[in-house]
């Protein structure tokens, strides 16, 4: 989906909107269906719940075509389904079946479609932001307009690749976008421990380019920021870091207890500051979608999720065979 | 045609030669070119790389294509891996192999996987020029031989060209094959001049050289360590004792045929590499003729090895250090009884 970047949100066309609305149901509904299948123990190894950063990922992939890339996180579903990637592939993938997207090869880590300019979920923390400077550069290099956007967690902002890939990007004047979410936690340590600096976007400043912080549960705000930092980064004008203040409704991972979490601030999370319902509220303030489109919309993901999880069911595991191909192109 | 180039010398041809053919092969590290933005070089290149390898380049394709990184080997070898990943074939220069401390997880983790995690569906044509080798008197943290490290993980190719004619070949097949390929080049062998083909050629990943034919003996070398056998190979032959030496050149993929077919032949294995003994090349190497080749060995395999310890500074030390053409004739002695040999 590319949108017209300059326009404010409530100048939205009813076709954006109703997009934005989909891919944050989409996410919505397909975590929290892999979070109740995971607890009845059918999805094996690791998975960590995008749910409540929905604005964050959607308002951002709102402005990229298929040639865009991004980058992601081990919280990676929420990127992969703003990016386009198909639902019965992502299900398929964290079930480990052969139809997933990765051949049933990556989990919920790993899941990647390239094809659509998802570079891959990633398990390790901090790897995404070089990845993106590298999409920048192919795209400096061609001479595409393509723009990158990495999208990280607040975690990885301590990390030294956040510090070498934004220089990189700055003194190279890249089409990057460095979207931290910052939800308030690096696993059970809080962005405030763990952190020195107030904000992620004041890093902007040290390093010369563009940076600003918004309310991650805000679809507006961050579709609004988003829209001209992918406009900034298309007219050559170099990368910029958005912040977006979000919360994690799940925990670090599932099966996490989550005792290190402030119960109002959970609850409020997850009622009067939840990402989809202020988004209803706003497409209905502005007349932009109706009671009745959000319910269809909420209907067709639903059966689309349905679908997801019947898909994922019926297929079959890899073939023995697939252990040790892929490990090469050739060898 | 046949020309005289160094080792150095090939390795710059092969990277002009790639990038005239291909215009997505660009070269990216840490002073590649150097100077970049000072006014009085006008965009000539300061340096062509710390020991001048790629000089010149920067002159040819410009800095749009050479492009000299910060100081920071997670953040450029992360962006080759992504670029190589979305249609660039980048020569990423991790300057020493000891760096490669400050961007494991870009190549173990990112390179070698997207592969196999995404279920076959992306590439990444990255090829990665590193400096490894002892004998410089560099110290610890600039003289290792890490093949072993890259050779371990599935996902990576790793080649070690011991002569220019081979480092050509091998580093314009390693721009061209679209898997990740680290290529070491051994800093003393750089100004060893050689035979180098004209043009372009490859040389397939894979397919060892048997560098000295023999009966009684197979020393396998590994990068520079072939010569070391050659020269113990050509004492041998005054006692009576013909080796037969082999270059693998790449040792993953490693050619394993060509090493047990020379052993079911002479009987007789020692394994010559100046890395770290312990899960090395050698010990590799020396599982495998083990496991396959069991019946026809007349003695113990050997390796002649870097000790267990970090490479010296100090001349002497490091001298000491390294493998050398009497340590293999000792091996020899051993294998064959001390009598035997010394009768000879």
């Amino acid at each position: 989906m590319q949108t017209e970047t300059q326009a404010s949100a409530k100048d939205m066309t009813v076709d954006t909107a109703r997009w934005i609305y989909t891919k944050m149901q989409e996410i919505r509904q397909f975590e929290t269906a892999v979070h109740d299948i995971f607890a009845k123990g059918e999805i094996p190894g690791f998975v960590h719940l995008y749910a409540g950063e929905e604005a964050v990922a959607v308002g951002v992939c709102a402005h990229l075509t298929d040639n865009d890339s991004i980058t992601s996180t081990h919280r990676g579903h929420g990127h992969c389904i703003a990016k386009g990637c198909d639902l019965n592939g992502m299900m398929a993938e964290i079930f480990g079946r052969a139809t997933g997207l990765c051949k049933g090869k990556g989990g919920s880590m790993h899941i990647a479609d390239v094809s659509k300019g998802m570079l891959g979920a990633n398990g390790i923390v901090g790897a995404g932001l070089p990845l993106a400077i590298g999409a920048g550069l192919t795209a400096k290099v061609k001479k595409t307009n393509d723009v990158a956007v990495c999208f990280f967690g607040d975690g990885a902002s301590n990390h030294g690749t956040f510090h070498e890939a934004v220089n990189m990007a700055a003194i190279w004047k890249l089409p990057v976008i460095f979207v931290c979410e910052n939800n308030g936690f690096g696993e059970a340590s809080t962005f405030d421990y763990a952190a020195a600096a107030d904000r992620i976007s004041d890093f902007a400043k040290v390093y010369k380019i563009s940076g600003e912080t918004v309310d991650g549960k805000d679809l507006a705000a961050v579709y609004e920021a988003a829209g001209k930092a992918v406009e900034r980064a298309r007219n050559g004008e170099g990368p910029t870091i958005l912040e977006c203040l979000t919360y994690r409704d799940f925990g670090h991972f599932e099966g996490d207890t989550q005792s290190y979490k402030d119960k109002d601030m959970q609850q409020k999370a997850v009622t009067d500051d939840d990402a989809i319902l202020r988004y209803q509220q706003f497409v209905k303030e502005h007349k932009i979608l109706s009671e009745e489109d959000i319910r269809e919309i909420d209907d067709q993901v639903k059966a689309a999720i349905e679908e997801a999880i019947r898909f994922s069911e019926e297929s079959p595991f890899p073939g023995e065979g697939e252990v040790t191909t892929d490990v090469y192109v050739s060898y | 045609m046949a020309v005289k180039m160094s080792y150095s010398d090939a390795i710059n041809d092969a990277i002009r030669l790639a990038m005239r053919k291909d215009e997505s092969v660009i070269l990216i590290g840490e002073d590649v070119a150097g100077g970049a933005e000072v006014d009085h070089l006008q965009d000539q290149g300061a340096w062509g790389g710390v020991f001048g390898v790629t000089k010149g380049i920067v002159e040819e394709f410009g800095r749009d294509r050479v492009i000299d990184t910060p100081i920071a080997e997670s953040g450029y070898m992360g962006a080759a891996v992504s670029a190589a990943a979305t249609g660039l074939r980048p020569i990423s220069e991790l300057m020493f192999n000891d760096f490669i401390g400050s961007c494991l997880d870009e190549v173990m983790n990112q390179a070698a996987k997207f592969h196999y995690m995404f279920g076959g569906k992306a590439k990444v044509p990255l090829t990665i020029r590193t400096i490894d080798g002892a004998g410089f008197n560099a110290a610890a943290q600039h003289s290792q031989s890490l093949y072993a490290l890259f050779t371990h993980i599935p996902g990576l190719k790793v080649v070690v060209p011991s002569n220019p004619y081979d480092m050509k070949g091998l580093l314009l097949n390693a721009i061209f094959d679209d898997d990740p390929v680290i290529v070491f080049e051994d800093k003393t062998l750089y100004g060893m001049k050689g035979e180098v083909g004209e043009g372009f050629y490859t040389i397939p990943f894979g397919k060892a050289e048997i560098t000295r034919a023999g009966k009684d003996l197979t020393i396998v070398g590994i990068g520079k360590q072939v010569h070391t056998a050659m020269k113990a190979a050509d004492q041998l032959a005054k006692k009576g004792f013909e080796a037969e030496v082999i270059d693998p050149r790449t040792l993953s993929p490693l050619d394993e045929d060509t090493i047990i077919n020379s052993v079911k032949k002479t009987g007789r294995l020692i394994i010559v590499d100046e890395a770290y003994p312990r899960c090395s090349a050698a010990t590799d190497i020396a599982a495998i003729v083990g496991d396959k080749a069991f019946d026809y060995l007349d003695a113990p395999i050997k390796r002649v090895t870097a000790p267990h310890a970090p490479v010296p500074f100090s001349p002497p030390l490091e001298k000491l250090y390294m493998p050398s053409p009497e340590k293999i004739l000792a091996a020899f002695s051993v294998m064959v009884g001390d009598k035997v040999f010394s009768a000879v």
